[in-house]
This record gives structure tokens, C-alpha cells and sequence, in this order.
């Protein structure tokens, strides 16, 4: 496909039963100035899309393991595959996180926080990695302030893991202040090792707009992946 | 006794005119009884017996309250707003730009109290199903809450399980909590309130009716499947009629999926934008009842139902069951048979069971006359064979007996104004910090916290400002704003004054945020109806709000009454929840409650007089009901509203607080904690007054410096008190008075502020 620069990056939103944030996501991607495009969980069809977001929500109700279901659906089997290859850029928030940890495209795992019930507040975040497809326009060590709002929030993953994690700069965000969750070392969010496949669990698309967010901090996640789609088009194609 | 046959059909019934059937046990009158059998003209089959026993039920028919809430029409102001009124699901409200609004509130008290999280949980499910089936797209939930004391070892479970249930149901939905509130007294110990309210939004000419015109239209059956939940007095019937293996203990308390109500909502929505109904309904209370007898009594009257189709998860379930069940997550729509096959296609891309149980039919000009007909089968036999507007529009109307208790007197006579007051700084000090802690009145963070706020991304305010205001569409900056308030212990002491005020201050909290009052909602939580003094406590609230909505141009667009909120013969406080929805052109312009800038000027907008009775002061450091409740001024209240919406409008303002439960110094120490700034005020009056009085139609507000004097004008212009207090500034919260000076650190009133909940229900 030849696309000049100039064109728009079109960013597509997944939509799962019972996704919920994906009307959020989509309205954080056109903020960013990209467009934002429609995927249907049913249809093994990417439309073409320059990256994906997986978008907080309760896909399939998470009534068995959050994300469990979802990784199953005929979309995933396209995402999957060029994900883990390092083409496709994707962004997994909240369920989003927790549907690429079930899809083996990160380690870990999220569990129930350790109050055992559903956090909602805002949350400042220590940006550790700036490398990654959805982190460039942040500058290391800087705190963001955003929302977390889930009930299954606490990453954990065997000692061995988190120092892998470690030692590759893996570890994309932190939570900066008291841990809210029981998240292991911290952790709110990760990357692979192509730096392409980022999940997280709060909800930097709820920090997009002043008027409805804590701030405006958590827009540098989607103005990042255009830079980063804008600079990986070879000149003049 | 004579063998009673398996099945009681209508020709059963027939030909066994004397069978004894057990009315009594569901709940129904023997003069209702006898009316049902005047109306079929023989006695009611076990199925029919099943469907007026719970459409005559309090709960669906208003019987007792019918009579009262009449003024809510009567006196109707005057309102081009009105697009709905009330007696449908919802009402609908014009918010302009083509678009319109439907809100309601709605109790689940007495399943809260037996199993907490699903009777919550279900609470939500219910008044979010009756947002949708108007046409909306559902977009926040509110909640009011009453516990019993907090500290109350009961109030331990139903506390943390309601909030649970809520938590699970709502955010699950992705519908934003924006707001709500709570409070604790003696007498929800048993009796806990949980009254949830549910706002969407739709296009004018999307608006839904629940009708079924069209003969020979398909009535279809969506969502979940049909169980043995909630169907309480239906066990009655079942033991009545078979003999008995199964149907001994069922769950009486509904069981929620929110994820199945998700796809429920996304799955309407599309077959309404793609207009694929003519009519629907949704199935809350009184489940298949209901929905079919409303939907046929809206339509033409006519309608056959074949009820061994009804999908269900117990495959043992009775006609008599299944017609009462209160299975959630269900809808019954009605469509044209050429648009059967979109709309079974729409139903399955959602992964939504739809099921055809009947049709729409023609009714003689004979059948109208009577009421209609309605016509159900089971394996071919006729169990039904009805009026359907007999149940659904004339059921039993009672002018219940009231008088006011003669105790009534005694209880106004004990002043809280003659309660011993502060007399020390160091005692005035300390009494603040309780009254700040003061469950009801603390930090509600261990509640909100656990529901999700931003889902949607339109929450412009939310908890803990003085209302939810949600932007309503992409394209432009329109949005509507949402208070519920109620105070159980000024209608207590004054059940006409004690509505008005909660009205007063839900209106006032809308202004207050910048918003424009429009309309009302209404859910009515009272004791016994049968006790004369709490019927007295119900026709003096209804008369009470009826009298100030028409007053001040709100026209009541629905509501709920729950009755029965009493344990032996102590009732609660009554205690009406009113919701007022305003409008804001320009959501930009809204305004918080935080203090957000040093060296603003803090003005006290409205009249302070020395009124306590029923106060969170009373309350809290006497524990004390008595006296008179604050004076009720709603020309002051109209006024004041003028002067906040203004304000936003014009920047003029950059906080703003109303003055409600606890007086100044409660407003003033939460708008300095939410701002994180402190504040330093004079007052000219004593102390004790100007701090703890709740006096209505007040509020303070931040203006920037150099915006005194418009700011001024503007009040004096609506004639409204106006006394410029202090200055947001510092570390504390500081208060000059004539006989001395009284200084708390944030940090100390924060400590007393956040540690209510969390110190009897764990950390947040």
C-alpha cells in the first residue's frame, strides 16, 4: 500500500461484546488527529488499519477470566499473528491489557486488586520507556496523571519474568505514588520486545480533554503512535 | 376437598365456579377478587389469578397513591419541555437542538435489604431497561442511598453489598456514576433505601411507546431466557394447583447479567435505528404481566400469546410462573411480520435470543367496549382469556384513611434551638470537626470510589460536586445536569416543608453547578399506607411537591412510590428522594465546587436565620429529631438559581457551593478540601449560627478579584442577600466571630472529612 505521510494514520478501535471504552478510544484517536476506524470482534478483517487499540470494557461480561473469551474471537487471529511479528502496533487498555496477556502477546497477568473491589480515581503514572510505538512523545521519567478505574488491576508474573521485564526495559508505565492495586513492583503497564504490542491498565483515553479529564496527559499515547507511524513511512512512497 | 385438575383452563374454570383459589396469598383483597370474577364474568383461571394479583399489587398499580400523585398532572405547569409525560416507562424532556432527555428514578429497597448486591445490582438493571425501551441511549446512573446507623452491625453487610451491587451492575453496563448520595439513620436499619436513577438521551423523533397496534404484527420476546427468579407469591399458586416436588424455596430476589443487558441495550438501539418496532416494553416488575397486558392495552387492544414458546432456563415452569416471573435483562417488542427477518438478524449479531410468542390481533367493537382482549395458550389449551386494560389502567384506586399523628405536636415542640450550643471556640472547633465527619455528611469517597465516573468520556462534574453533568452529544456543547436529594428527618418534622426542601436543594445543586432547572423525578419512600399517619406523612409530601414544581415551572415527569418501608409498626422517616434535571448550554461554563485559586473573594449568597431543627448538627452532637425544619422560601430559591446560572454564564464565578446538611462550615471546609486551599472568613453574626444553621436557598461563591462589584450587582439585581465572607488563601480554615476566632488546618479537617466511611468499612 503506498500512503503519502500526509494521509491520515487510520487507528482502529476493537469493539467485543461488552467493550465499553471503545467510543473513548476512538474519540482520543481523532484528538490525536488520526483517524479512527470501527472493528467489529465477529469479522477477521483489520480493514487495513495502520494500528489497533484494545479498548477497556467487560469483553464477554468477564465472567470467567477477564479476557478469556475475547482472545478466541475471529478478529484476534488476524491481530495476533502480525502483532507477535512486530508490524502492527497495538495499544491494549484495562480489559485491552488483560485480552493481549490471554493472547500470550505480554507476560503476566492481571488479577483482582488487593482491596478486592473495583478502583475508580485518578492516577499519576511514571513514564519508564519512551521507545515504544505508543510512548514517544513522553519524555522518561515523567509523570502523566490519568484514570485507572478496574477491578482486576494487579500484574503479577513470576519473579524470574518481572526481572526480564526489567533488565529489557519492558516496563512502560508506573504507578507513582501508593500502590492502588497490589500490582506487582508497581507495574501498570508493559510492552514486547519489538516495543509494538504496549498494554496497560489505566485509562489514558480518559485523559484527553480538560474538560472531562484529570488532564490532558494521557493524549502523548496516541499522538505517539502517529509520530511513530509517520516516521516508519519511507519518504516519498 | 375436590382433586384440582392439573391444568386450569378457562373452560376448567367454567365449569368449577366454587374452586377456592388463593387471592389472599397473592396479596389480593377479597372486594378485588370479587371484582376480577365481575369482570371475566366467571372465577379467574390460576393464570389470569397470577396476572392481576401482581398488575393490582401496589407496586405496579399505585392504589393506594393514585390519588396523590394526580396533582403531579393537575398541577402541571406550564411547560413546553414536556414531550412525555408521566404513565409511560419514563418521562421525556426537550433539551433543544432536536434533542431530548428521559430520566427517572426508581426504588429496589426491599430486595436490597434481603440479598444487598443483586437486589442493587438488579435496581440499576431495571431503571436503565426503562431509559431504553423509551428510545434512549442509557448514558449515566445515579443513586440515593439510606442505611441504617453506620456503625450498626447490619448496616456492615447491606452497606458494602449494595455499593458492590451497584459497582458490578453499573460499571459493567459502562454507564458513568455521576453522582448520588447517602445517609444513615435509625430507622432504615431494616428498611435501607436504594433509589436508582437513570438519564439518557435521544433524538425527538426517536421516542418509544409502550403500544401494540397493528393487528396481526409479531410479539417477540428478547433477551434473557425466563427462570424461577423473583417470582415470590407464584410458588402460592404452583402448590395451590400441583402437587409439589420443586417449586418449594425459589429465589424471591432477582439475579443480574449486566453483560447480557450491555448486549440488550446495543441490540435496541440498533433495531430502533433501523426502526425495526412498532411498540416496546420492557419486562421489570410483574414480568410477561405486565409487559403484555400494558403493551396490548396501548395498542389495539387484542392480542394472542402462546406461552409454552417463552424460552425458559427451568423447562418445569407453570403458565402461573412464567407469567409472573421477574426474570431480568428481557424486552417484548412488537414488529411487522416483513420485518421479522432483519430483526431476528440484528438479535443474532448481538448474540440475543428473540423469540415470536404471539401476535398483535383485532378486537369487536363488544371486546374494546370491555377492556380488550387478551388471549394466552399453553400446549394448545386456553389459560387466559381477559380484558388486558382491566389489569394494566383499572386496577383498584383507594382514598386510603390519613390524619395527622397527634404525636405530631410534640415532636414540632421539641426545638433544636433550645439544645445547649458551643460556648467555647475550642467547643465550636471541635463540634465542626463532627459534623464534618459525620457519616451522612463525610466523605462518600469508600462509595463512589468503586464506580466508574469517566466511562463515556461526557462526565464533566461528578461526585463529590453539587451534581452530575454529562455533555449529551459530539457536536455540540449542550449539557444536561442531574441532583438527587432527600432529607428523611425535615419531612419527618414537616412532611409538606420537608419535600420542598429536598426539591429546593436538588434545584439548587443544579444551578449551582450552572445548570437550568427543567424538570422533576421523583421516588417516594414511605412506611405502611394502611397507617393513617404515614397515608397523612404521603398526601402532605405529594401536596408539598406538587405545590412547589408548579411553583417554580418544574413539571414532574415520573416517579416511584415505595410503600412498606417499615419494620412492626415503626416506619422509616419519610423520606421522598426528588431528582431535578437542569439544562446548560455551554457545559464549558460549569462549575465546581473546589476552591481553585488564592486570593479569590468568597462571597455567601442568600439569608442565614437561627433554624436547626432536623439540622446534621442535631443530629450528629445531640442526636436529636425535633422542632421545625428550616422555612422553605421558594421565590428565594428561584432567585438565588438566577443569580448562580448567571454567574457561570457569565464567568463571573469560579467555585460554588450550595449550603445544605451541616451549614457554612461544612460547604466552606469541602470546597477548601477539594481545592486543596484554605479559606479565611468573618462573620458578623454569632458564631454557632452563621456556621451550623441550615437556612435553604443559600450558597457560597468564588470570584476572581475585580469581579466583586459585577458580581454584586448581579445579586442585588435578583435580590438576593449578598455578603462578601473572606478569601480562599492559606492552609486552614480560619472563622473571625464577634466573640472570637476558631482556625482548623486542612490537614485536620481532611483527617475528619475522609475518616467516616473507611473507619467502619475498612480502608478505601
Amino acid at each position: 500500500m503506498t500512503r503519502s505521510v500526509l494521509m491520515t494514520a487510520r487507528v482502529g478501535v476493537v469493539t467485543f461484546p461488552g467493550s465499553l471504552d471503545d467510543k473513548d478510544a476512538a474519540r482520543a484517536v481523532a484528538l490525536a488527529g488520526a483517524e479512527p476506524v470501527s472493528l467489529w470482534h465477529g469479522d477477521a478483517d483489520l480493514k487495513g488499519v495502520d494500528a489497533v487499540v484494545l479498548p477497556g470494557g467487560f469483553s464477554y461480561g468477564d465472567y470467567l477470566r477477564c479476557g478469556a473469551i475475547a482472545r478466541f474471537a475471529p478478529l484476534m487471529s488476524e491481530l495476533v499473528p502480525a502483532a507477535r511479528s512486530g508490524a502492527l502496533p497495538v495499544l491494549g487498555i484495562c480489559n485491552g491489557f488483560q485480552i493481549l496477556c490471554e493472547s500470550h502477546l505480554l507476560p503476566g497477568a492481571l488479577t483482582r486488586n488487593s482491596s478486592l473491589r473495583f478502583v475508580n480515581r485518578e492516577q499519576r503514572l511514571r513514564v519508564e520507556n519512551t521507545s515504544t510505538a505508543w510512548t514517544g512523545d513522553y519524555t522518561e521519567g515523567q509523570e502523566i496523571l490519568v484514570v485507572l478505574k478496574s477491578g482486576e488491576g494487579s500484574y503479577v508474573a513470576d519473579e524470574a519474568t518481572l526481572d526480564e521485564l526489567e533488565a529489557a526495559d519492558r516496563v512502560v508505565v508506573r504507578y507513582a505514588d501508593a500502590n492502588p492495586n497490589g500490582s506487582r513492583r508497581g507495574i501498570a503497564g508493559i510492552t514486547n520486545e519489538h516495543g509494538n504490542v504496549v498494554g496497560l491498565m489505566p485509562h489514558p483515553e480518559h485523559a484527553v480533554e480538560a474538560l472531562t479529564g484529570p488532564s490532558t496527559e494521557g493524549l502523548g499515547f496516541f499522538t505517539s503512535i502517529l509520530a511513530h507511524l509517520a516516521a516508519r513511512t519511507p519518504a516519498g512512497v | 376437598m375436590s382433586e384440582v385438575p392439573r391444568l386450569d383452563t378457562v373452560a376448567v374454570a367454567q365449569n368449577s365456579p366454587d374452586t377456592p383459589q388463593p387471592y389472599a396469598e397473592l396479596g389480593m383483597a377479597k372486594d378485588e377478587y370479587e371484582r376480577v370474577r365481575e369482570i371475566l364474568g366467571r372465577r379467574p383461571t390460576s393464570a389470569e389469578l397470577a396476572i392481576y394479583s401482581v398488575m393490582w399489587s401496589e407496586h405496579c398499580s399505585y392504589k393506594s397513591s393514585k390519588v396523590h400523585l394526580r396533582q403531579f398532572g393537575e398541577k402541571a405547569p406550564e411547560s413546553d419541555a414536556l414531550l412525555v409525560g408521566m404513565g409511560e416507562n419514563a418521562g421525556v424532556v426537550d433539551v433543544g437542538d432536536g434533542r431530548a432527555v428521559t430520566f427517572k428514578i426508581e426504588s429496589h429497597n426491599h430486595p436490597s435489604y434481603v440479598e444487598p448486591h443483586q437486589g442493587a445490582a438488579t435496581g440499576v438493571g431495571g431503571i436503565v431497561r426503562d431509559i431504553l425501551t423509551m428510545g434512549a441511549r442509557p448514558v449515566a446512573v445515579m443513586d440515593a442511598l439510606r442505611f441504617g446507623p453506620a456503625d450498626a452491625d447490619d448496616t456492615k453487610r447491606v452497606l458494602p453489598g449494595v455499593v458492590s451491587g451497584i459497582s458490578f451492575y453499573g460499571n459493567c453496563l459502562g454507564l458513568p456514576n455521576i453522582g448520588g448520595e447517602i445517609g444513615f439513620g435509625a430507622g432504615y436499619i431494616g428498611n435501607p433505601l436504594v433509589n436508582a436513577l437513570c438519564v439518557g438521551v435521544m433524538k425527538h423523533e426517536d421516542i418509544k411507546l409502550a403500544q401494540a397496534p397493528g393487528p396481526g404484527n409479531k410479539v417477540v420476546l428478547f433477551g434473557s431466557t425466563t427462570g424461577p427468579d423473583g417470582i415470590g407469591g407464584a410458588s402460592v399458586l404452583a402448590s395451590a394447583t400441583f402437587d409439589d416436588e420443586s417449586h418449594a424455596k425459589r429465589p424471591s430476589v432477582q439475579v443480574g447479567d449486566p453483560f447480557m443487558e450491555k448486549l440488550l441495550i446495543e441490540c435496541s438501539l440498533e433495531l430502533f435505528a433501523k426502526d425495526m418496532v412498532v411498540g416496546i416494553q420492557d419486562l421489570g416488575a410483574a414480568g410477561v404481566s405486565c409487559a403484555t397486558t400494558e403493551l396490548a392495552a396501548g395498542g389495539t387492544g387484542g392480542m394472542r400469546i402462546e406461552l409454552d414458546l417463552v424460552p425458559l432456563r427451568d423447562p418445569r415452569l407453570t403458565p402461573e410462573e412464567i407469567l409472573m416471573s421477574e426474570s431480568q435483562e428481557r424486552m417484548m417488542a412488537i414488529v411487522e411480520p416483513s420485518k421479522m427477518d432483519d430483526f431476528l438478524a440484528i438479535c443474532d449479531k448481538w448474540q440475543i435470543l428473540a423469540t415470536e410468542i404471539g401476535e398483535v390481533t383485532d378486537v369487536t367493537p363488544e371486546e374494546a367496549e370491555r377492556g380488550g382482549r387478551l388471549v394466552m395458550t399453553w400446549r394448545g389449551e386456553t389459560v387466559v382469556d381477559m380484558p388486558p386494560r382491566t389489569a394494566s389502567d383499572e386496577g383498584p384506586v383507594y382514598e386510603r384513611p390519613y390524619a395527622r399523628p397527634t404525636s405530631q405536636d410534640a415532636l414540632q415542640a421539641d426545638d433544636a434551638g433550645a439544645l445547649p450550643r458551643p460556648t467555647t471556640d475550642a467547643e465550636l472547633r471541635e463540634q465542626l470537626l463532627r459534623v464534618l465527619g459525620a457519616p451522612g455528611v463525610g466523605d462518600p469517597t469508600w462509595v463512589t470510589r468503586q464506580y466508574d465516573s469517566y466511562v463515556r468520556g461526557d462526565t464533566v462534574v461528578s461526585t463529590p460536586h453539587d451534581s452530575g453533568m454529562i455533555r449529551i452529544a459530539d457536536d455540540s456543547h449542550r449539557g444536561v445536569a442531574l441532583s438527587t436529594d432527600g432529607n428523611g428527618r425535615f419531612t419527618r418534622l414537616d412532611p409538606y416543608v420537608g419535600t420542598q426542601l429536598a426539591y429546593a436543594e436538588a434545584y439548587r445543586n443544579v444551578a449551582t453547578t450552572g445548570a437550568r432547572p427543567l424538570a422533576v423525578t421523583n421516588c417516594l419512600n414511605f412506611g405502611s399506607p394502611e397507617d393513617p399517619g404515614v397515608m397523612w406523612q404521603f398526601a402532605e409530601s405529594t401536596r408539598g411537591l406538587a405545590d412547589a414544581c408548579q411553583t417554580l415551572g418544574t413539571p414532574v415527569t415520573g416517579g416511584n412510590v415505595s410503600f412498606y418501608n417499615q419494620t412492626g409498626d415503626v416506619a422509616i422517616n419519610p423520606t421522598p428522594v426528588i431528582g431535578v434535571l437542569g439544562v446548560i448550554d455551554d457545559v464549558r461554563t460549569r462549575l465546581k465546587s473546589a476552591f481553585g485559586t488564592e486570593g479569590a473573594r468568597v462571597f455567601l449568597l442568600g439569608e442565614t436565620r437561627p433554624e436547626f431543627g432536623g439540622s446534621a448538627w442535631a443530629d450528629t452532637v445531640h442526636g436529636h429529631l425535633g422542632g421545625l425544619p428550616p422555612r422553605v422560601d421558594l421565590a428565594a430559591e428561584a432567585a438565588l438559581g438566577e443569580v448562580l446560572v448567571t454567574s457561570a454564564e457569565r464567568g463571573l464565578a469560579e467555585a460554588a457551593h450550595d449550603l445544605s446538611d451541616g451549614g457554612l462550615g461544612v460547604a466552606l471546609a469541602e470546597s477548601a478540601l477539594r481545592g486543596g486551599l484554605g479559606v479565611r472568613v468573618t462573620v458578623s453574626t454569632d458564631a454557632f449560627t452563621a456556621l451550623f444553621s441550615e437556612s435553604g436557598a443559600r450558597a457560597i461563591v468564588a470570584v476572581a478579584p475585580g469581579g466583586e462589584e459585577a458580581f454584586v450587582a448581579l445579586a442585588a439585581e435578583h435580590g438576593v442577600p449578598v455578603e462578601q465572607i473572606g478569601t480562599v488563601g492559606g492552609g486552614s480554615l480560619s472563622v473571625t466571630h464577634p466573640g472570637g476566632a476558631v482556625e482548623i488546618p486542612l490537614t485536620e479537617l481532611r483527617a475528619s472529612y475522609e475518616a467516616a466511611l473507611p473507619a467502619l468499612m475498612g480502608d478505601v
